[in-house]
């Protein structure tokens, strides 16, 4: 499905789910919602906007196509490319780099792909290095998809992504086994 | 060292479920309509006596901040609550807001009531997609036993409360940047004046405070601004969620008193620094945008706004970020310099333009390409950046080099100097 989308509406659950969110902000002020609908959007689209997804969004709220793609690349979350099943973020800031994210991003490189923002040969999945995701005392991190999984080395950061590979459960949150931020006892 | 019994997060780290069952067993919501009984000025009073400075970063004194707030019931009043938390070092909100929830939610209550405002956003990172799920649910749950929505806990008070995602940007932090995103634009920060106060959301009067400040509101309420100033020294009072991360063998976050020393508090709570506090290089106390502190500094210096600014950084978030001995600190500031790159609005040409030139730098002198005059440039361009922005996102930039050079200047163009022989 990583065509590009002749024509994109909301499916039956989330128009639904559109009209809730547009609740939330007042009627003259429905702009509010670009950003959560732009997220509906993208994923029922498989995680990714397509023009076509950008200019239904934009009408569905009455915005000129410029000032919704203006939002579209401004923020990070929003791809304008398909990144596969899952998306890897290995973030890389200071924190994360000093607990050895270099150990994290190097699983990624030999397991998904070399290259960063580049599909796994059989294009499961993507990675990609990230500015910090808000973890940082259970750092190293990577976030997948909508998950975060901490405490990571290289050796567990090869069990996870072999797992997405084998379509195993993975635990998410600490894979050193404790609980949340809370000091090792 | 805080005793159990005066700690305001007693479920910080989610060994308890979040839900409202158990947060009423925790004391939420416990009298909140007696506290709005005692009306708006009671409030604002025991906020101001509390002394509580904002934990957002910029540590304003939040009762006053509270009471700019105009007072006109014809204003539609807006309470946005922060918690885009996006500071590297800081992730303090993502545990109150996945596991004392409801904390925030009263919180929310009592502070837009206090402020005249019948409705709130808390406007939360797109990366903290469970904890947004989990703060939804606790706000639904809130709703079905009354204590939002119409006559909020019987108080007579109709309140709305709303999550809003944000979607990956740092700048949203920044509250002007954060009101315009929440208005469905890209997060630029706006002129100062006119201030939020004035004219904030959708152009109403708006107050923003981060999480922590708001979930302390119950807390300090009912056991009385007198108790939360008895913590810390004046005017640095009150109970602080820090974060330890780096170069510590036990990463954490604590709730400890305001003030305590930062040595006592990398040793008590995070089991010291690999290897020994003598093996100890340098800390970053308060989240990346402040200046780092080498050793002797932080032998003695203690964890509060007006201690940590006597030393030339700042409290910050109070995420400290222990680097060891084996840190290559050119290195470890330089990713910073590529964080506030990547993160710059691009709004103003000192910092969109000077936050990538200063990274380059930062690199040229990691490879040891570089000369003592090159040193100098840097810091004059950082001098340039810092003060010439409209927010203060020019200002973190800068200030994590001028702090690099201020304590190791004379160590980073030793290497230099080696490495110029060597190649």
């Amino acid at each position: 499905m990583s065509e590009q989308l002749t024509t994109f509406s909301f499916n039956n659950e989330n128009q639904e789910a559109a009209l809730q969110i547009l609740k939330k902000y007042p009627e003259a002020r429905k702009q509010s919602a670009v950003m959560p609908l732009l997220d509906l959007a993208q994923r029922q689209n498989d995680n990714w906007l397509s023009r076509d997804v950008v200019e239904y969004v934009a009408n569905y709220l009455d915005m000129p196509f410029i000032r919704v793609w203006e939002v579209v690349t401004f923020y990070s979350m929003y791809y304008t490319k398909y990144n596969g099943k899952y998306l890897v973020q290995v973030c890389s800031t200071t924190p994360c780099w000093l607990r050895g994210s270099d150990q994290v991003a190097k699983a990624c490189k030999e397991i998904i792909s070399p290259e960063q923002n580049t599909l796994s040969k059989d294009g499961l999945f993507s990675w990609m290095q990230v500015e910090c995701l808000g973890a940082c005392v259970n750092a190293p991190l990577v976030q997948i998809n909508d998950d975060y999984y901490e405490d990571l080395t290289y050796d567990t950061t090869v069990n996870i992504l072999q797992s997405l590979i084998d379509g195993k459960k993975i635990e998410v949150g600490s894979q050193s086994g404790r609980k949340s931020s809370k000091a090792v006892s | 060292m805080l005793k159990e019994k005066d700690k305001i997060f007693t479920n910080l780290f989610g060994e308890e479920p979040w839900a409202l069952k158990s947060a009423l067993k925790r004391g939420d919501w416990d009298n909140t309509k007696t506290l709005i009984e005692k009306g708006r000025d009671w409030i604002i009073e025991e906020m101001k006596k509390s002394e509580l400075r904002g934990r957002g970063g910029a540590g304003f004194p939040t009762g006053l901040k509270w009471s700019f707030m105009p007072k006109d019931p014809n204003l539609n009043n807006y309470l946005v609550v922060n918690a885009d938390e996006s500071e590297p070092g800081t992730c303090k909100d993502r545990d109150m807001i996945r596991n004392e929830p409801h904390k925030l939610i009263e919180g929310c209550l009592l502070a837009s009531f206090a402020m005249n405002a019948h409705h709130c956003y808390i406007y939360i990172r797109g990366e903290y997609f469970n904890e947004a799920v989990v703060l939804q649910k606790a706000i639904d749950e809130a709703y079905e036993a009354g204590l939002v929505g119409k006559n909020a806990a019987k108080s007579g008070w109709d309140f709305d409360i709303y999550v809003h995602r944000g979607a990956g940007a740092y700048i949203c932090g920044e509250e002007t940047a954060l009101l315009e995103s929440l208005e469905g634009k890209k997060g630029q920060p706006r002129l100062k004046p006119p201030f939020p106060a004035n004219k904030g959301l959708y152009g109403s009067p708006t107050t923003v405070n981060n999480v922590e400040t708001i979930s302390v509101v119950p807390a300090i309420l009912k056991r009385g601004g007198e108790w939360f100033s008895s913590f810390g020294r004046p005017k640095n009072t009150g109970t602080k969620v820090f974060c330890i991360s780096g170069h510590v063998n036990k990463p954490c976050n604590i709730e400890e008193e305001m003030s305590i020393p930062l040595k006592e508090l990398i040793e008590k709570h995070a089991g010291g620094v690999t290897g020994g506090w003598d093996n100890l290089k340098a800390i970053i106390p308060g989240g990346s945008s402040v200046p780092l502190i080498p050793k002797d500094i932080c032998d003695t210096v203690l964890m509060d706004f007006d201690s940590l600014s006597e030393v030339k950084s700042g409290l910050g978030t109070a995420a400290v970020i222990v680097m060891d001995k084996s840190t290559d600190l050119v290195q470890a500031i330089a990713r910073l310099s590529h964080f506030y790159k990547h993160e710059s609005c691009g709004q103003c040409t000192p910092c969109r333009e000077g936050t990538g030139w200063m990274w380059r730098m930062m690199e040229k002198i990691g490879k040891g390409n570089a000369s003592s005059s090159d040193i100098d440039k840097l810091l004059d361009v950082t001098k340039q950046i810092e003060g010439h922005t409209i927010c203060a996102l020019g200002d973190a930039a800068a200030w994590p080099i001028q702090g690099l050079f201020r304590h190791f200047r004379a160590e980073i163009e030793e290497q230099l100097i080696k490495k110029t022989r060597a190649a």
